[in-house]
């Protein structure tokens, strides 16, 4: 970067556009990917039309979506289209793609927040305290239900939960969001009680595997962290221990805590996708399996693109708390002391 | 033969292989699902695609052991009367074999442009690293999924279907090759630098020589340890594929189809449809994945 902007800008500023201006060609490409799929898998025009349709009522069409013109100019329109929320139609429902995202949103998100709750306050506590009582039975255990959770495919995990909560217990809804209530555009279930019990079992479907990684993660970080000096130095200056645990060791630990979590919220939309399926929540993923059973192209591009912007922001976010988690890189780019 | 049999068991590997009861018995548990799913033919009870054999009569039969079972279906029977445990080997069959092709797929892929990537470098490199970057970015699973849904698109229904398997093969095995592409490269770079590699390219061997011949077998270790973890996330993401209905044809069933099917009668208590091809599809890629920690500890001189 020349030497006249550094002024200008202050570290972080710079950084951000930095982050920006590397995401660019990655949104680029995958918006090129999803324009070409858009334009020449199927054929468009055959598909609106329908059966019947003169030559005329054809070019006319042609002409109305811009397929007679040269690719860049067309391109340049998805871009332009896509920016503001505009996908066409989707060839299965002949409805606007962005109404059904819109309408699908809020079960998807609900969802996500819920399984990143469920790992996050389940696995950082069951982390700290296998990495502090290395040897307890318990940490035995909770090792080696961790390797399960691992080893276990996503669907199976539902279907398992299923079996047990829903047709031996009875005691949990398998299928569906329960009553929601409109609050605007967005449909919550958290305001109900059939809302919330809906969203136990497939939380726990989508949140199992993060929650071990998580889990394996932060014991595997505080073990490393505790051997360090100022631990020891912490220790000498006679500070309880909780003190120790939480306020000096836990806090250096979230460095790799905040990046996996990170790269695991685009794990966690995939497998939402698996998740809805098998409980039939009427979310994004549920709607893109449907899409890709039935070709429905619109609604194939619209979610790439929009599932690549959510990584992107989330990529950006990460950094963000890199920045302000990690004093030394603050330290580093703001002096350019590296 | 002999000779190379004894420097075998003398090896390194095979002592650390002797002395892990757990990597043992996962050898020994992926030994049994590989020669159940290649022998099914010849040694499954029932032949679950052979139409006349079947009988509605025996639906809905369940496990031997329980009251109602019956000793000729030990795993029970499903919804068209197809012995549960026949229809086990001969998915994991299609499992195997998708898992298997996807792999060697990938590392074939992947292993190809690492190899060029890390020896000619320059502008080739810095292209098929970004692809690598950007393919990375996406979880694998979401990769296979796309190409799947375009290709599903852009082919008619009945040419589609002939062509499923291959697909799936393609999808999953392109949805992986970065891995393969990363690591060769890294240590292709490595080597090209040392000494045997100057003096090959001193005595004029020709480039594509030197990759194969003398850099390739010196990158290939870790290749081995990938692959062999990508084995057991090519028959997770096979299965994955297919309990979404998008994967094998149903004409050829793998455990992801059986899966798929039994979940639709989990509600009236037929829970063995769906439960035992589940335990045989984690049996299998447990298995898998502890053989390959094992082989990554056993290969790796700084655990030694």
């Amino acid at each position: 970067m020349p030497a006249a902007l550094d002024l200008e800008f202050s570290p972080l500023f710079a950084f951000i556009i930095s982050r920006i201006l590397q995401a660019l060609p990655v949104m680029l490409t995958v918006a090129l990917i999803s324009f070409a799929m858009f334009a020449y898998v199927g054929d468009p025009v055959a598909i609106m039309l329908g059966q019947d349709f003169t030559e005329a009522q054809r070019q006319a069409l042609v002409q109305d979506l811009g397929l007679d013109q040269p690719f860049w100019v067309q391109f340049g329109t998805f871009i332009g289209n896509a920016i503001q929320g505009e996908f066409g139609l989707s060839y299965r429902l002949s409805r606007p793609v962005s109404d059904l995202i819109a309408e699908r949103a809020p079960a998807t998100l609900e969802l996500a927040f819920c399984a990143a709750a469920v790992a996050l306050l389940i696995g950082v506590p069951m982390g700290v305290y296998t990495g502090l009582y290395r040897h307890s039975w318990l940490s035995r255990f909770f090792l080696t239900f961790s390797l399960i959770g691992v080893s276990l495919p996503v669907f199976l995990i539902g279907i398992l939960l299923i079996l047990v909560f829903a047709v031996w217990l009875g005691v949990l809804p398998s299928f569906g969001r329960g009553d929601t209530v409109k609050l605007g555009w967005w449909s919550t279930g958290f305001l109900t009680w059939t809302g919330i019990k809906a969203l136990v079992l497939p939380s726990i479907t989508l949140g199992l595997f993060q929650l071990t990684l998580i889990m394996r993660l932060v014991r595997a970080e505080m073990l490393e962290v505790l051997r360090t000096d100022y631990i020891k130095f912490a220790r000498a200056r006679g500070l309880p221990n909780r003190a120790v645990h939480f306020g000096h060791a836990l806090k250096n630990t979230l460095v790799p805590v905040i990046t996996i979590v990170g790269l695991q919220l685009g794990a966690i939309i995939a497998f939402a996708i698996v998740t809805e399926t098998v409980f039939q929540w009427p979310g994004m993923g549920l709607l893109f399996i449907q899409s890709v059973n039935q070709a429905d192209i619109p609604v194939m591009a619209a979610y790439l693109l929009l599932i690549s912007a959510l990584f992107v922001t989330i990529n950006l976010i990460v950094d963000l708390l890199y920045y302000a988690v990690d004093p030394r890189l603050r330290l580093g780019r703001g002096q350019g002391a590296h | 033969m002999t000779d190379t049999l004894r420097r075998f068991f003398d090896s390194d590997v095979w002592w650390s292989f002797t002395r892990s009861p757990i990597t043992i018995i996962s050898a020994i548990v992926a030994l049994i699902c590989i020669l159940g799913a290649v022998f099914a033919p010849w040694i499954a009870p029932h032949n679950p695609f052979d139409l006349a054999s079947l009988n509605l009569l025996d639906a809905f039969k369940p496990p031997a052991w329980t009251e109602e079972g019956e000793r000729a279906y030990l795993l029970g029977t499903d919804d068209q009367g197809r012995d549960v445990l026949s229809a086990i080997m001969y998915g994991a069959r299609v499992s195997l074999l998708v898992g298997l092709s996807a792999t060697l797929f990938a590392t074939t892929l992947g292993v190809t442009l690492g190899l060029l990537a890390g020896y000619l470098g320059g502008k080739l490199d810095a292209l098929l690293m970004r692809i690598c970057d950007v393919q990375l970015t996406f979880p694998s699973i979401l990769v296979a999924l796309l190409i799947d849904g375009v290709v599903r698109a852009a082919l008619p229904r009945e040419v589609h279907d002939q062509i499923a398997l291959f697909v799936v093969i393609f999808a999953i095995g392109i949805s992986e090759w970065p891995k393969f592409a990363r690591t060769v490269r890294g240590s292709t770079m490595v080597e090209r630098n040392k000494e045997y590699v100057q003096a090959a390219r001193v005595i004029g061997v020709s480039p594509p020589r030197i990759m194969l011949s003398h850099v390739l077998p010196n990158v290939l270790g870790p290749v081995l340890v990938i692959a062999t973890l990508n084995l057991g996330l090519a028959i997770l993401s096979e299965a994955t594929l297919s309990f979404l209905g998008v994967g094998v044809p149903a004409t050829q069933p793998s455990l992801g189809t059986l899966i798929r099917i039994g979940n639709d009668f989990l509600f009236s208590g037929e829970w063995w449809i769906t439960i035992f091809p589940g335990v045989t599809l984690i049996a299998m890629v447990l298995s898998v994945n502890l053989l390959g920690d094992w082989l990554r500890d056993a290969l790796n001189p700084k655990l030694r």
